[in-house]
């Protein structure tokens, strides 16, 4: 597992059913693009986050394939829809096979 | 008349140069891109916003915004970095709206490209060019 990863959302902590809401993500990675050298003239390999997923009570949201191109600290934003009360789980899969997760309960009312 | 100063004819010559001088141009490898995508079918001209700066200082990381009603999923391209393809959004049953921001890396100046393949199948296009002042691709 890549050192220091952190993964963070902001998502409201209540909606209305039915509502849009706005899901911001980040998650600390250095996303090593496989094009940069070391002070040897070596080529550092690329180690990058290369798929992330936001789900909704078992039902997707938004399914990103990420290349080396997505910058370091990958962030994301978009919006979602609240049928009722719940649970998004967010998850990023590693090039290394490492899986980061979180989740944020949202309430309705 | 107007005169023309050493020093004007060397505003003259940097705007000169960038104009004409520095986007990346596409390649083969950016056809065969955006052929995976779409299989080659026709892409329409509208339906897809992309939103992209003019000029971005900093081409380690760049903002952008995708957004395409009643589209299945966008892809991303950089026609002028190392490997084109930068991301590709697919849109679930839950996702309010068909449209998503992130940062992304530009090598230098060039067109960033948002491709949409809508739900029923056809393709839109949308591209803005970036000027980069400091490239985001190291070495």
């Amino acid at each position: 597992m890549a050192k220091g990863v952190k993964p963070r959302v902001k998502v409201p902590k209540s909606a209305a059913a039915g509502e849009a809401i706005t899901i911001k993500t980040l998650i600390s990675h250095k996303m090593e693009s496989g094009q940069r050298k070391d002070d040897d003239g070596n080529t550092i390999p690329r180690s990058i986050i290369n798929r992330f997923t936001c789900d909704f009570n078992g039902q997707n949201v938004i399914d990103v394939k990420m290349e080396p191109a997505i910058s370091t600290n990958p962030y994301f934003e978009f919006e979602a829809l609240v049928p009722e009360a719940g649970e998004f789980t967010f998850t990023w899969y590693d090039d290394d096979g490492s899986v980061y997760d979180t989740a944020k309960k949202i309430s309705i009312g | 008349m107007m005169q023309i100063s050493r020093r004007n004819a060397m505003f003259m010559g940097a705007g000169a140069a960038l104009a004409f001088g520095l986007p990346l141009r596409a390649t083969a490898q950016d056809i065969e891109a955006i052929t995976a995508f779409t299989g080659g079918a026709d892409m329409a001209d509208s339906g897809v916003t992309l939103t992209a700066p003019e000029i971005a200082e900093n081409g380690n990381t760049v903002p952008i915004e995708v957004s395409a009603d009643g589209a299945a999923e966008i892809m991303v391209l950089a026609l002028g970095n190392p490997t084109p393809n930068v991301a590709t959004f697919k849109f679930g049953p839950l996702a309010a709206s068909q449209a998503a921001s992130t940062r992304i890396r530009l090598a230098g100046t060039q067109d960033v490209v948002a491709i949409a393949k809508m739900e029923d199948g056809s393709f839109a296009k949308a591209s803005s060019t970036v000027k980069v002042t400091i490239g985001g691709c190291g070495g």
